[in-house]
């Protein structure tokens, strides 16, 4: 899906005419290797990062796998407790740091720049250098598995004083790893905020853009406010380690809940990150396969808005069982219910966007309806965990994790995907296969659904978190989520096919590959040549 | 007291859930505390109004999507805005959550006023069992899991209570306010029983409150719920609940163990009697980690068994046991067993799997140890 570099690229013709007023010369682009070392193409970028996620979504499904395959039946069989721990952390880490994110990041690199008819990011050197940095973090991150004392055991939250005082000696790297994850985070979200700000076509008013932009704008600001708080923790972590401190060890003077405090106060609007690009993607392809214009945009934008806010003050939602003063866990309470709002909205928009529409069923609206019904049930076990009596039943139970999964995997991987059902035709300039497509999207929502749904009974019978081996009374649920994991698993090998046949042919698209599709990258041929929107173009906005 | 809401909901819920608390394999258990019902009340509540909510909004979803197909010869409408209907369905959830927010608040009220208990217990989490210390009685001891490792590994058929069973449960009388003091030796762990909705987490450094009044005598079984290392899921709890005068004489009884074992600490014990003792020590203290035949599981948990350092140095070997190994998975057992245990797990440690030293280990040598 990377564009072809066009048979006369403009170099060719400069060279030749006088250099007054012309574009600035350049040595001809390398190619093989170097061009993807030294991009600095938002749409190569763009497929860099994809390309990224996708791999290491197949690692980080595949220590899911190990963690779904020993918890198939009651006992050990496969693995040891301990491998067992780092399965479960690692598997988190990488879906989170190194598949949802990248992978938004890539659909923000590839679309923003056409969706406001600028010629690339504000920053494109920035921009390789921020995507190159994950291949760097994550290669050292999987390597602590090979280290002795074995990677990252203590799960993806790595609260202290496991993950200091007791942790592996590769817990060191593992922090290393992360600090330059957040660096390569803070610096795109730099790019994409200096590129919305100031690089909308003539015309485009900031209500005038796709929601797509408005998500990742305000996604960038919650990147830049948290992911320097998580870099502060993993310092004082690698403090407490290394250097004698005590911040999280009580016998020191420490505090172990401190940690978790300014985990969660990064950790939560980390989730929101990780939603509000789905939300905007989302909000492209319903619009398009219903043939009518997204419903109350400006309320959708508020509510992200709204959404974005709130996320600062609900942290401790996730520490309601640490002994929180009284006062601090009823307004934990209150903030959590309240977020729920903004979000009924925006779910409530998008349906009122479907009521009296034309509508279609081609695979990116698929995607796009199952997200709005997965993802509201992620989001009323959300609401049942936000009541905060109750939460102490739930908490640290496969019932926290069927909601989390519940709203990452048909929340946001499933908006990932219709995401890129939806856009490889202006990638690629053909059409994604559409029965293979239907195949994988049946065969995932099944086996999603069988994977995590009993996840809720087993949590609410009272299996715990992060365990290898249970009790009898819950080898049923886990039978059956262990047999919706392989299938879902196996399932994504179509995704792979169908993205790999779409980049070497297929039914030829034309640049309104869609035919309600109405925002600017459309306007552009399909393949999107590598250079696109050199001149700004005439935008013109609906009347209001 | 409760509001009429939750009365309401809950008459509710009650016609419909009846069923669903009988199959009790899938949903919270309704649990043996009031206040563990009023949890259970205010899950059920919101656990309907979210079904209410989805089938009302997955209705209109799905109806639009059957009723407006293009392929029936659905022409879309040109409406994108309505502020009143915004105001609407931004106004009535939060209406609705301000109801839920009430009850919830006074539950949670509740479950903080531990005040007036009339039993406190210490309960100290630990990699990887519990502590628990009856305050005031001198009681005190260990509860480990006591499912076979064998059972684990399928060597044998797996009993009832797989990995729910301990050696030492925590005995509670019914009918009286029972309030728990809880922390932690090392990691985070947490101590869960959904029968009394009662989890906390306990902390090293820091002292948790919270309590329980139990109305159904019974057994009740829950497990750690935080992630605390290699054997997080092999830490369960069991809670024997007990009319008040069996619980009084249990506890007079273990009061008299605790007496007895204070003053096995000055007599000279014999080496038959102290390997009996330390091989039961050893089998639900030691063995999860140096395996039940000394062998370890090197490099992080060493062999026992045919240990040079151990068999020449039997000061190190007390020291190790009672101090542990900082840095390393090697806890200090000082504070998990008393002088006795400790004299009695170090004898048989160098006596059996053919270590043969011929040592025993008084536990008088053990309280001098304790004290340099």
């Amino acid at each position: 899906m990377a564009p072809k570099l066009p048979l006369h690229h403009p170099v060719q013709q400069s060279s030749t005419a006088s250099d007054a007023g012309q574009a600035s010369a350049h040595a001809a682009p390398p190619r093989g290797l170097m061009r993807w070392l030294l991009t600095t193409n938002h749409k190569e970028i763009g497929s860099l990062y994809l390309i990224f996620s996708l791999t290491m979504f197949f690692i980080g499904g595949i220590f899911a796998l190990v963690v779904r395959a020993e918890l198939f039946q009651p006992g050990l069989q496969l693995v040891n407790p301990e491998f067992f721990n780092q399965m479960t952390t690692m598997h988190g880490l990488i879906m989170v740091f190194a598949a949802v994110m990248p992978a938004f990041t890539g659909l923000a690199n590839w679309m923003i720049p056409l969706q406001i008819g600028a010629p690339d990011m504000a920053l494109p050197r920035l921009n390789n250098f921020s995507f190159w940095l994950l291949p760097v973090a994550f290669t050292l991150l999987l390597s602590t598995l090979l280290m002795p004392g074995g990677g990252p055991n203590f799960g993806w939250t790595f609260y202290a004083p496991l993950s200091t005082t007791y942790a592996p000696p590769s817990t060191t790297f593992f922090i290393l790893s992360l600090h330059i994850a957040g660096i390569s985070s803070i610096l795109g979200a730099i790019n994409i905020i200096a590129t919305i700000l100031n690089m909308r076509a003539p015309g485009m008013r900031m209500m005038d853009m796709p929601l797509f932009c408005w998500t990742w704008l305000i996604t960038a600001f919650l990147l830049i406010a948290v992911m320097p708080v998580l870099a502060g923790v993993i310092t004082m972590m690698l403090m407490d380690i290394n250097f004698g401190t005590h911040f999280f060890n009580a016998a020191g003077g420490g505090d172990p809940v401190l940690f978790q405090h300014l985990f969660w106060f990064f950790g939560h609007p980390e989730v929101y990150i990780m939603i509000l690009p789905a939300f905007g993607i989302v909000s492209a392809i319903i619009p398009t396969f219903a043939r009518k214009r997204l419903f109350g945009y400006a309320s959708m934008v508020y509510a992200t808005a709204a959404i974005a806010l709130l996320s600062f003050l609900v942290w401790a939602h996730h520490m309601f069982v640490v002994g929180l003063p009284l006062a601090a866990e009823l307004f934990f309470m209150y903030t959590t219910m309240i977020i729920a709002v903004p979000t009924g909205v925006k779910v409530f928009n998008w349906i009122t966007t479907l009521f009296r529409g034309s509508i279609t069923f081609e695979p990116p609206m698929l995607f796009a309806l199952a997200f709005v019904v997965l993802f509201t049930i992620g989001g009323f076990s959300g609401l049942m965990l936000a009541i905060a009596p109750a939460d102490f039943q739930y908490h640290d139970t496969y019932f926290v994790v069927a909601h989390f999964h519940y709203v990452l995997v048909p929340g946001a991987v499933f908006a990932i995907m219709a995401g890129v059902y939806y856009w490889l035709p202006k990638w690629t300039g053909h059409y994604p296969n559409v029965k293979l497509a239907q195949w994988h999207f049946w065969l995932s929502v099944v086996g999603v659904n069988l994977t995590f749904f009993p996840m809720h009974f087993s949590g609410l019978a009272g299996m715990p978190r992060r365990i290898p081996d249970y009790a009898l009374q819950f080898a049923d649920f886990n039978l059956v989520s262990s047999l919706g994991a392989f299938l879902f698993g196996a399932s994504q090998l179509l995704f792979v096919a169908v993205v790999i046949l779409c980049v070497r042919g297929g039914e030829k698209a034309p640049a309104r590959a869609w035919e309600g599709a109405e925002d600017l990258e459309w306007t552009v041929p399909s393949p999107a040549p590598l250079h696109t929107f050199e001149t700004p173009p005439t935008f013109q906005r609906h009347e209001h | 007291m409760r509001t009429s809401f939750v009365w309401v909901a809950n008459g509710m819920a009650g016609l419909v859930v009846a069923p669903a608390a009988l199959a009790n394999g899938w949903n919270m258990p309704v649990g043996v505390s009031d206040l563990s019902q009023e949890i259970h009340s205010l899950h059920m509540t919101i656990f309907w109004i979210c079904v209410i909510i989805g089938v009302v909004v997955f209705g209109v979803m799905f109806y639009s999507l059957f009723k407006f197909r293009r392929s029936r010869g659905a022409k879309a409408a040109n409406f994108h805005e309505n502020t009143v209907v915004e105001v609407i369905w931004t106004a009535v959830p939060l209406l609705i959550l301000i109801g839920m927010a009430v009850p919830a608040t006074a539950t949670l009220k509740k479950m903080y006023d531990a005040s007036d208990a009339e039993l406190d217990v210490m309960i100290i989490g630990q990699q990887w069992r519990w502590r628990y210390e009856y305050l005031g009685e001198e009681v005190a001891f260990n509860s480990s899991l006591s499912t076979p490792r064998a059972q684990v590994r399928g060597e044998e058929p797996r009993g009832e209570h797989y990995l729910l069973e301990v050696d030492n449960p925590l005995v509670l009388p019914i009918n009286r306010k029972v309030r728990f003091l809880m922390t932690s030796d090392d990691v985070i762990h947490s101590w869960w029983v959904p029968d009394f909705a009662v989890k906390q987490d306990t902390i090293p450094g820091f002292v948790n409150e919270n309590w329980v009044r139990i109305n159904e005598p019974g057994i009740y079984r829950g497990q750690c719920a935080e992630l605390c290392g290699m054997d997080h899921g092999f830490m369960p709890i069991v809670v024997h609940a007990m009319e008040e005068e069996e619980f009084d004489t249990w506890l007079a009884e273990r009061r008299e163990e605790a007496e007895q074992e204070a003053m096995g600490v000055d007599r000279e014990w014999e080496l038959e009697e102290l390997m009996e003792r330390g091989e039961g020590v050893y089998a639900s203290i030691c063995a999860s980690c140096h395996q039940p035949e000394g062998q370890g599981s090197p490099p992080a948990f060493p062999a026992l068994a045919g240990n040079q350092r151990l068999l020449d140095d039997a000061d190190w070997h007390l020291d190790t046991v009672a101090n542990g190994v900082p840095g390393t998975a090697m806890p200090a057992f000082r504070s998990t067993l008393n002088p006795v245990e400790l004299a009695a797990v170090v004898t048989w440690t160098r006596n059996a799997w053919g270590n043969d030293t011929g040592d025993a280990v008084q536990p008088s040598a053990v309280v001098e140890k304790l004290a340099q």
